[in-house]
């Protein structure tokens, strides 16, 4: 149990009267990357956002690298190696690239922007520009490297291939498989099934707010039931 | 000249309780009209800190920041705080900032009486000076000097610091800035306290200026402050300093040449003229606020 870096018991989160999540529970070992898959509205983002404590679960039990972070804000986990990088990537478009970096390193010395500009060149040459004047994909890398700039040892990714061209899309599944090849843990939300189930270690199928099915995310795209029940609108 | 002068100190004051008040505007998207009444309550507390305390004017400046620092906290936790969870957070807080600003000034009446205050006599520094003709005192000087330091670092602040940058971080979208580990509620909480600070340093130099302080007070810039703020352009700083220095020098001119019954409505009149020929404010930008 020590290996996973990540553990979530029996997640429940409520808007109100609506319950999104209804018990789910699943683990990331350390240094893998897992999969969260399902249409929208199946509760995946709410979980992101449980985990990382943009929200407030309604009950269960959340442990990141061995403590019970339930009810710790989002601010103090990123302090702790639990990063975000959110759905619709959220890049602050007033800003300039480079604040944008500084402010991921919030809580670092910042001494990862250079890795981050060798990482991504575009973004070291328009560093003093507005963020907002990046295209989709640019953003998406902005994002990325804003949650490396926090140092983190695990990466919650919500929906990264959103609204991209195929070219960039696989440009971002290069970057997290980097990622994840330097010894960072991965959480990754996907509405594009194929995709992410083709790069994780592991997977699990999301269906009204409960895990219907987990497994190797290979045999999860083998089983050409679950493929038909749950994925089969997807377009891989 | 004189006049020219007058106009530039009233205004400097002008622009410095704006800022203050934009500040909060600008960057958490709250009108608090407890600000007001941080202004004349600066003024009171600095007139006794002087009076009964023996304290100088130029120490009672920076004290009266603090005191003030110490109300934005105050404000933020009692009139905006809880409601923030609230959709229509924007309307409640502004009617919550204005029950706090009654509460504030009812208790300076209970202090302080109903009547008008003054500083001692002695308690300014007789020193003046000759500017093209014009007299100045060593007070006016210091004045516009405290204004321009105050203005020139917070805008230092926000455009440099690491600070500055999670301040306009959360301005744009709380959320992203809670997902990049800034604390929102301390940084929410810290520029209330800058915010009424400059408040706060505003009312006491501006009970130097006339030496006087009334209850009155906030009242009778609360309006004079959101007309800046208006015509500066909604949140814009340097708006604001340019927006209160025009209305200082509109009000000081139309006093002298037109008739002081007359302040007010070419005062405001200037400024609306201006709202209509530029109606995003000096330094606003045209984009449309999303709801």
């Amino acid at each position: 149990m020590s290996e996973d870096i990540l553990t979530v018991e029996d997640l429940a989160v409520s808007y109100g009267r609506v319950q999104a999540v209804r018990g789910v529970s699943f683990t990331v070992p350390r240094g893998a990357l897992v999969t969260l898959v399902g249409a929208n509205g199946a509760g995946k983002t709410s979980i992101i956002n449980a985990v990382s404590g943009v929200v407030r679960p309604s009950s269960g039990r959340v442990t990141f690298q061995g403590k019970d972070v339930t009810r710790t804000p989002a601010h103090k986990l990123v302090r702790q190696g639990l990063v975000q990088v959110p759905e619709g990537r959220q890049i602050l478009a007033s800003l300039t690239i480079e604040e944008n970096l500084q402010l991921g390193g919030w809580h670092t010395s910042g001494g990862r922007t250079e890795e981050v500009y060798d990482r991504f060149p575009v973004l070291r040459e328009r560093r003093r520009l507005l963020a907002g004047s990046l295209s989709g994909g640019e953003q998406q890398m902005l994002a990325i490297g804003r949650a490396l700039v926090a140092e983190p040892s695990l990466m919650l990714l919500d929906e990264p291939s959103m609204g991209l061209a195929p070219k960039v899309v696989d440009e971002v599944f290069r970057v997290i498989q980097e990622i994840r090849a330097a010894g960072t843990s991965v959480l990754l939300v996907e509405q594009n099934a194929r995709r992410a189930l083709r790069a994780a270690d592991h997977g699990y199928v999301l269906a009204s707010g409960e895990v219907a099915r987990s497994g190797p995310g290979a045999e999860l795209l083998a089983d050409d039931a679950i493929v038909a029940a749950y994925l089969g609108l997807e377009t891989g | 000249m004189q006049q020219l002068l007058n106009g530039v100190f009233l205004g400097s004051i002008y622009a410095l309780f704006a800022i203050g008040f934009t500040l909060v505007f600008g960057i958490l998207d709250r009108l608090n009209l407890a600000h007001p009444a941080v202004f004349a309550a600066a003024a009171f507390i600095g007139i006794e800190l002087v009076t009964l305390g023996g304290v100088s004017i130029w120490l009672a400046i920076p004290l009266v920041a603090g005191i003030g620092a110490l109300l934005g906290l105050v404000i933020e936790r009692v009139a905006f705080r809880p409601l923030r969870g609230r959709p229509d957070a924007h309307f409640a807080g502004l009617i919550s900032s204005i029950g706090l600003a009654g509460m504030i000034i009812a208790l300076l009446l209970w202090r302080y009486g109903p009547d008008t205050r003054r500083f001692p006599a002695d308690a300014f520094p007789a020193t003046t000076f000759e500017v093209a003709g014009a007299r100045v005192t060593l007070l006016q000087v210091a004045i516009l000097a405290i204004s321009i330091l105050l203005m020139v670092g917070l805008t230092w602040l926000v455009a440099r610091t690491r600070l500055g940058r999670a301040m306009r971080a959360v301005a744009e979208n709380p959320r992203a800035a809670t997902v990049l580990g800034i604390d929102v509620d301390r940084v929410t909480a810290t520029t209330f306290a800058l915010s009424s600070a400059l408040g706060a340093v505003a009312g006491a130099l501006f009970a130097m200026n006339v030496n006087s302080a009334q209850l009155g007070m906030g009242a009778a810039i609360e309006l004079k402050g959101l007309a800046v703020i208006i015509v500066g352009g909604m949140g814009s700083l340097p708006g604001a300093l340019v927006g209160g220095l025009l209305l200082g020098l509109a009000e000081v001119f139309a006093v002298q040449y037109i008739g002081s019954s007359w302040r007010d409505l070419v005062a405001f009149g200037m400024l609306f003229l201006l709202l209509v020929v530029r109606p995003q404010g000096l330094f606003g930008s045209r984009r449309v606020r999303e709801v």
